[in-house]
């Protein structure tokens, strides 16, 4: 079984600005990737360069086997994008911009279908209304719809929920889930890491035009060793033994970097000792946040 | 070929949704340049013998007016689709390049076509016009409509604003189209213009079409047919080349 996504030594250049620096990276079918970095870290553009929006300088790029400059056709076919902006033709109709996306793909009787992902993405009050009377989330919601209207094995969503609503985005991503597990392969970029965290079973982290780390989101979790505690108390200070491991405080509370879970038991015996008392406990576990935050620090 | 079929098709219903801006603006144009020219010269020029001076007028108009909107359609569309940024639309899916072109440039050609009949139509209340060669007058407004649509397409790509665009309407395309011998016959001019004529494509476009319906033209439609498919084949080949290697438009 080919990998859904293959990228292999990527390079390319924007004039002087390296956007890309040998990326290489295999995605197997079926996966929810994603793909984190800062403004500028080059998602976007390896995206572009996979849907043949633009060109790699050298490298090779395949989607379910077939390379995306030779075998364009065929790789087109099998990819489904969302793209970051929220761009649309402001002269037809939702159902119209589906049909016309339908047909570009060479399908036809394609209306059932259509239909279906009107349907889910609750697009169906609009369907005969002209692009440009839609919101922002709407037109975002037609973005998505078109992505699929070809019923492509790969979706590939960049920043799909930039600026959008709770419902939509939590609409969405119960739809783009479903998808996933009907076999979809889905890859996102986003600026949410809970979101990525929730979602991606596997992550890579770009820097600069470079994978800074790819792992599983699990393992990316483990990497950030510690908890961190935060503490009410009463009264209101901490023991000597203790003032090393604060990193903060917020409103009357104290958090504090522990290395691992084993030494809260001693800093409650240190607390009791000066018999100050526990008022509230929390227990704060690393998120993808923390190893995004570490991640692109040490690189 | 469904896909091409379906860019043809959007285009096409891209600018019949706005036919009062592409069809009928245009068309009362050419009749405004109709009634103005026709009364202002009626009475003092003929070019050929027994025909009145408002009958040679209309052929050309009709001409005139079908380059400038083929090269308004393909040119505009792809202009605004890509500063929009929609053009990905058409960039993602498995289109060949000469599919996009193909459909591009028919789509053009049909909105030149359309207009033009529209002047005939409209002009032909005011004076009559003959028809002696129609499938002349036929090869001219198809070549003329795929060249100009090949010609918008280079301005659209080539564009990164849309006064780029209107720059090359207005400063090439209005220009070479109204000195296309539309108002006069070039054989009225000096030497040196009637040379320099020769030179404007354009010319050959209208003169050719104006064959098609008086039998008679300034030179031979043969050579008028050649210098024209010749452009067609050159402007062709060098659309699809951009498109091809994706200039301006995957970067």
């Amino acid at each position: 079984m080919p990998f859904a996504i293959e990228i292999k030594q990527v390079h390319k250049r924007f004039g002087s600005l390296r956007a890309l620096g040998g990326i290489s990276l295999e995605i197997p079918q079926g996966e929810f990737f994603g793909l984190l970095g800062p403004n500028g870290a080059g998602k976007t553009t390896l995206i572009s360069i996979l849907a043949g929006l633009a060109r790699a300088d050298s490298g090779e790029l395949r989607v379910m086997g077939y390379d995306v400059v030779s075998q364009y056709r065929h790789a087109r076919r099998r990819i489904g994008v969302v793209p970051q902006e929220l761009v649309f033709d402001p002269f037809f109709t939702v159902r119209e911009t589906l049909r016309i996306q339908s047909g570009y793909f060479g399908l036809r009787d394609n209306d059932a279908w259509i239909d279906e992902i009107i349907e889910r993405l609750d697009l169906t009050d609009k369907a005969g209304a002209n692009m440009r009377q839609l919101s922002g989330g709407m037109k975002r919601r037609v973005l998505v719809a078109q992505a699929l209207v070809h019923r492509p094995p790969v979706i590939i969503l960049d920043e799909p929920t930039a600026g959008v609503d709770v419902e939509l985005r939590q609409g969405l991503w119960h739809f783009v889930r479903e998808l996933n597990q009907a076999g979809h392969t889905v890859v996102l970029t986003t600026h949410y890491l809970e979101e990525a965290e929730a979602l991606c079973s596997r992550i890579a982290m770009l820097k600069q035009g470079v994978i800074v780390a790819l792992d599983t989101t699990r393992n990316l979790l483990r990497q950030v060793a510690g908890v961190r505690l935060r503490l009410r108390l009463a009264p209101d200070r901490l023991p000597a033994a203790l003032a090393t491991k604060m990193i903060g405080a917020e409103d009357d509370s104290r958090l504090l970097a522990l290395d691992s879970y084993a030494q809260i038991e001693s800093v409650l015996a240190d607390l009791r000792a000066e018999s100050i008392q526990v008022q509230e406990l929390e227990v704060l576990q690393a998120d993808l946040e923390d190893v995004f935050v570490q991640v692109m620090r040490r690189h | 070929m469904p896909g091409f079929r379906t860019l043809l098709y959007k285009e096409l219903l891209r600018f019949w949704k706005v036919s009062f801006q592409t069809i009928a603006a245009p068309v009362l144009s050419a009749l405004l340049y109709l009634l103005i020219f026709s009364h202002a010269l009626e009475s003092r020029v003929q070019v050929f013998p027994g025909v009145a001076y408002t009958s040679f007028l209309i052929p050309g108009l009709a001409m005139m007016s079908l380059l400038q909107n083929a090269f308004a359609n393909s040119s505009s569309s792809l202009i605004q689709s890509k500063i929009t940024g929609n053009i990905i639309f058409v960039l993602l899916t498995p289109l060949a390049p000469l599919e996009i072109f193909a459909a591009y440039v028919l789509a053009a050609a049909v909105r030149g076509v359309v207009v033009a009949l529209g002047v005939l139509l409209v002009t032909s209340v005011f004076a009559p016009v003959p028809l002696q060669q129609p499938l002349w007058a036929l090869a001219f407004a198809v070549l003329g409509g795929g060249i100009m649509g090949a010609l918008g397409i280079v301005a659209g790509i080539w564009a990164d604003k849309f006064d780029q665009v209107a720059a090359f309407q207005n400063f090439i395309i209005v220009p070479l189209t109204f000195l296309a011998g539309v108002f006069y016959s070039v054989q009225s001019l000096p030497a040196f213009w009637q040379h320099a004529s020769h030179l404007n494509p354009f010319f050959y476009m209208v003169d050719g079409f104006r064959f098609g319906f008086f039998g008679a033209a300034d030179i031979s439609p043969v050579v008028s047919v050649t210098v024209v498919g010749g452009f067609l084949i050159a402007l062709s080949a060098l659309g699809l080349w951009l498109l091809q290697a994706g200039y301006k438009l995957r970067h």
